[in-house]
C-alpha cells in the first residue's frame, strides 16, 4: 500500500517524460525528411558537374561555386534564348504585384458589400462568387483564351492580370466577407447616423481593421499567382511568360550534359519570393486565419 | 409648434410578417418617450425606422414638422446611442466623438471647442486619447452618450443602451441619463425591455407588443390605469395581482365575490363602479393589499386571508396567499408579523381597482 503510494506518481512521470522524448524524436524524423529535398537543392546548386557526377547526392559539396546560381540567373537556356532566369522573374514580378493588389482591394469592396450592405441578390451573388473558388484551372482555359483574344490581352502580362484576378476575387472576397462579417452592423449604423457615406464608412472604419486579413489575402494571393503554371503557359508567349514556365523551359531544354546545379540553383531562385513572403508576414497569417471577432 | 416627432399608421413588414402594425405617437419638445415591451414586440424596429435605418412599408414619420419618412438617416437631425455602444475600434475617443462633425466638413477649431464641452459635461477628459478597447462598460456608454450630445440634434434615440451594464452601474447611468435629459431639456426617444427604466425614466411610455402599441400615457397613467391585461402584468414588480371574481350588481354599485380553496369565498365591495359582466378579473397593485392592523378607518375593507408564503426584501416583505385559483402578492412593511402557515388580516383597496374584461383583457373601469 505504502509502496504503490510512493511509486505510482514517480512510475506516472516517468512515462510522461518517455512519452515526451518519443514525441520530439518524431517530430525531429518528419522535420528531418521533408527538409531532404531542400537540403539536396541547396547542396546540388552548389557544387560543379564534376562532383556531381562522381560524388553521392547526400554528401556535402568539397569546394563551393556559385557558377550554377549565376548561370540560372543570366544565362541558362530556355529553349533558344540563353538569358537565364532574370527577364522572367521581372515578368513574374509584373504580373503578380498588380494582380495581387487589384485582386485584394475587389475582395475587400465585395465583401463589405456582402457582409455589411445586403441587397435582395447579395447572397445568390456571394454564393456564386464562392462557387467560382471550385472551378478547375482547366475548364476555364478555353473560354478565357476566347476571351482575351476578343480583348486583345492575349499573350501579354496584362492579359495574365486581369485572368489572376478574375479567378482570384472569389476567394478573395471570401477571406473578407468572412472577416467583416463579424465586424457588429451596429457599426455601420452609428456610421450613417453620424453622416458617413459608403465610402467613408469603409475607408475610415472597415480598412483599419482589416491589416489582419489583408495579409493573408496577400499572401494566399501571391502564393497562387507566383507558383501559378497553367495560365502562364497558357496564355503568355516568348517575352511575356512568366518565371514558373521559363524554369520548366531551362530544366526541359538541356543539350547535351544535363547540369543539375543549373536547374537546382534555377528553382530555388524560383521559389525564393514566396517563401520570404511567409516569412515576414507569417506570423499575421495566422493570427489573421484565426482572428474573427472585433471587441469594440 | 409642431410636435417634434410625430409616427403616423406607421406599418412595416418583413415579407409577409408583419412587425409593426399601425403605430401612432407623438411627442412634444422636451419630452422623454420610452418604448418598452418584451424582446421581439418591435420597439427596436421602430426606433430604427424613426432613425431612417430600416425603410417603412406605409405611413409617414415627422421629425419637427419635416417629413423624414424617406429621408436618410444623416439629415434627420437626430444622433443615437445603441446597445453595443458601436464606437468606432480604431479611433481614440476624441475621433469617435468628433467623426460625425469631421465627416459634415465643421471646422476644427469648432470641433474641439464642442468635445471639450461634452468631454466636461460627462467627465472623460481624461479618457479623449484612449482606444475604445481600452475603456470599461460604463466608459464606453458615456463615450457613445458623448458621440451623440455633441451633435446637438432636434431628437435623441437610444437602442437598450444600458443593458450591457451590471445592475450597479445600470442604475448610476439611469441617474445620470436622467439628470442629463433634464439638464439639457432634449428630446429623447429610449427603447428598453425594462420596465423599471421605462417608469423611472419617462414622461410618455408606449407599451408595445408582437408589434402593436399596448398603452400610451404618463408612467403613472401606465401604472395606475392599465388599459389591458398585458400592460398590467407587465409593468410594475412585483406584478399586478390579476384575481378572478364573480360581480353582482346591487343599488350600491359592485360585489366581487372570490373564491377560496380552504376557506369561505370572501367579498369585496366596490361603490364606484356602474355596470360590469359577471365575470371579471380583479386587478390590485401589491401595494393596495395592506397589513390591516396599521391601518384604521370606516371604510376598509378587511378579509382575514392565509399567509402561504413570506419573502423578505429588504425594505418590503412580500406575503403570498392564494385567491381566487391564483398566487396574490401583498407589499408589507419590512417588520411585519404575517407568518407562513398563519391566518392574517389584510386590507383591500378597492378605490385603486381596476377591472379586466376576463375574455377580451380590455379594461372595464
Amino acid at each position: 500500500m505504502t509502496n504503490s503510494l510512493i511509486t505510482n506518481p514517480l512510475r506516472k512521470m516517468m512515462k510522461r517524460l518517455v512519452l515526451r522524448w518519443l514525441l520530439y524524436l518524431l517530430l525531429c524524423t518528419f522535420a528531418l525528411y521533408y527538409m531532404m529535398p531542400l537540403f539536396v537543392m541547396i547542396t546540388t546548386s552548389l557544387k560543379n558537374l564534376e562532383e556531381i557526377r562522381t560524388g553521392s547526392l547526400m554528401s556535402l559539396p568539397r569546394e563551393i561555386t556559385m557558377a550554377a546560381w549565376s548561370t540560372a540567373w543570366s544565362s541558362a537556356c530556355t529553349g533558344i534564348q540563353c538569358e537565364g532566369l532574370r527577364p522572367y522573374f521581372w515578368n513574374s514580378v509584373l504580373l503578380a504585384v498588380p494582380a495581387v493588389l487589384i485582386s485584394t482591394i475587389i475582395g475587400a469592396i465585395n465583401g463589405y458589400v456582402v457582409a455589411q450592405w445586403r441587397f435582395k441578390l447579395s447572397n445568390i451573388l456571394f454564393a456564386l462568387m464562392l462557387f467560382g473558388c471550385f472551378i478547375p484551372f482547366q475548364v476555364v482555359l478555353l473560354p478565357m483564351a476566347r476571351v482575351l483574344g476578343m480583348t486583345g490581352l492575349a499573350g501579354s502580362i496584362s492579359g495574365l492580370i486581369f485572368v489572376h484576378v478574375i479567378y482570384g476575387i472569389g476567394f478573395t472576397t471570401l477571406f473578407f466577407r468572412n472577416y467583416y462579417v463579424t465586424i457588429p452592423a451596429e457599426l455601420v449604423k452609428a456610421a450613417k447616423v453620424d453622416g458617413a457615406s459608403f465610402w467613408r464608412i469603409f475607408f475610415s472604419i472597415f480598412l483599419p481593421l482589416s491589416l489582419p486579413i489583408i495579409v493573408v489575402t496577400v499572401i494566399w494571393q501571391f502564393t497562387q499567382i507566383w507558383n501559378d503554371f497553367l495560365f502562364g503557359v497558357s496564355f503568355s508567349q516568348a517575352g511575356t511568360q512568366p518565371i514558373t514556365v521559363a524554369l520548366n523551359n531551362i530544366v526541359n531544354s538541356t543539350t547535351g550534359v544535363k547540369e543539375y546545379n543549373v536547374d537546382m540553383a534555377a528553382a530555388i531562385i524560383a521559389a525564393l519570393p514566396t517563401l520570404l513572403v511567409y516569412i515576414v508576414a507569417g506570423k499575421y497569417f495566422i493570427r489573421g486565419l484565426t482572428a474573427g471577432s472585433v471587441k469594440g | 409648434m409642431s410636435p417634434i416627432l410625430e409616427i403616423k399608421n406607421l406599418n412595416k413588414n418583413y415579407g409577409p410578417t408583419n412587425i409593426l402594425n399601425d403605430v401612432n405617437a407623438s411627442i412634444e419638445d422636451g419630452e422623454f418617450l420610452v418604448l418598452v415591451g418584451p424582446s421581439g414586440c418591435g420597439k427596436s424596429t421602430l426606433l430604427n425606422c424613426i432613425a431612417g435605418l430600416e425603410p417603412i412599408t406605409s405611413g409617414t414619420i415627422r421629425i419637427s414638422g419635416r417629413d423624414m419618412t424617406h429621408v436618410s438617416p444623416k439629415d434627420r437631425d437626430i444622433a443615437m446611442v445603441f446597445q453595443s455602444y458601436a464606437l468606432y475600434p480604431t479611433m481614440s475617443v476624441a475621433k469617435n466623438i468628433t467623426f460625425g462633425m469631421k465627416v459634415r466638413g465643421i471646422e476644427k477649431a469648432e470641433q474641439d471647442v464642442k468635445l471639450a464641452e461634452v468631454a466636461h459635461l460627462l467627465q472623460i477628459e481624461t479618457l479623449l486619447d484612449r482606444r475604445p478597447a481600452q475603456l470599461s462598460g460604463g466608459q464606453r456608454q458615456r463615450v457613445a452618450m458623448g458621440r451623440a450630445l455633441v451633435r446637438n440634434p432636434k431628437l435623441f434615440l437610444f437602442d437598450e443602451p444600458l443593458s450591457n451594464l451590471d445592475a450597479k452601474l445600470r442604475v448610476e447611468m439611469r441617474t445620470e441619463i436622467k439628470k442629463l435629459h433634464q439638464n439639457l431639456g432634449a428630446s429623447m426617444v429610449y427603447v428598453t425591455h425594462d420596465q423599471i427604466e421605462a417608469m423611472t425614466l419617462a414622461t410618455k411610455i408606449v407599451v408595445m407588443k408582437g408589434g402593436m402599441v399596448q398603452q400610451i400615457g404618463s408612467p403613472a397613467e401606465i401604472y395606475m390605469r392599465p388599459a389591458n391585461l398585458f400592460v398590467a402584468d407587465f409593468m410594475g414588480s412585483p406584478a399586478m395581482n390579476l384575481i378572478p371574481a364573480r360581480v353582482t350588481m346591487n343599488g350600491k354599485g359592485a360585489s366581487f365575490t372570490i373564491t377560496r380553496s380552504a376557506a369561505p369565498p370572501m367579498v369585496l365591495h366596490d361603490e364606484n363602479i356602474k355596470s360590469l359582466p359577471d365575470n371579471v378579473l380583479l386587478g390590485l397593485r401589491p401595494e393596495d393589499i395592506g397589513d390591516a392592523s396599521l391601518r384604521k378607518g370606516r371604510k376598509l375593507q378587511i378579509s382575514n386571508c392565509h399567509v402561504d408564503v413570506v419573502e423578505p426584501a429588504g425594505a418590503d416583505t412580500y406575503v403570498l396567499m392564494t385567491l381566487g385559483g391564483v398566487e396574490v402578492t401583498a407589499r408589507l412593511q419590512a417588520e411585519t408579523a404575517a407568518q407562513r402557515g398563519a391566518n392574517m388580516e389584510f386590507t383591500f383597496n378597492m378605490a385603486k381597482a381596476s377591472y379586466f374584461d376576463a375574455n377580451t383583457g380590455e379594461r372595464l373601469n
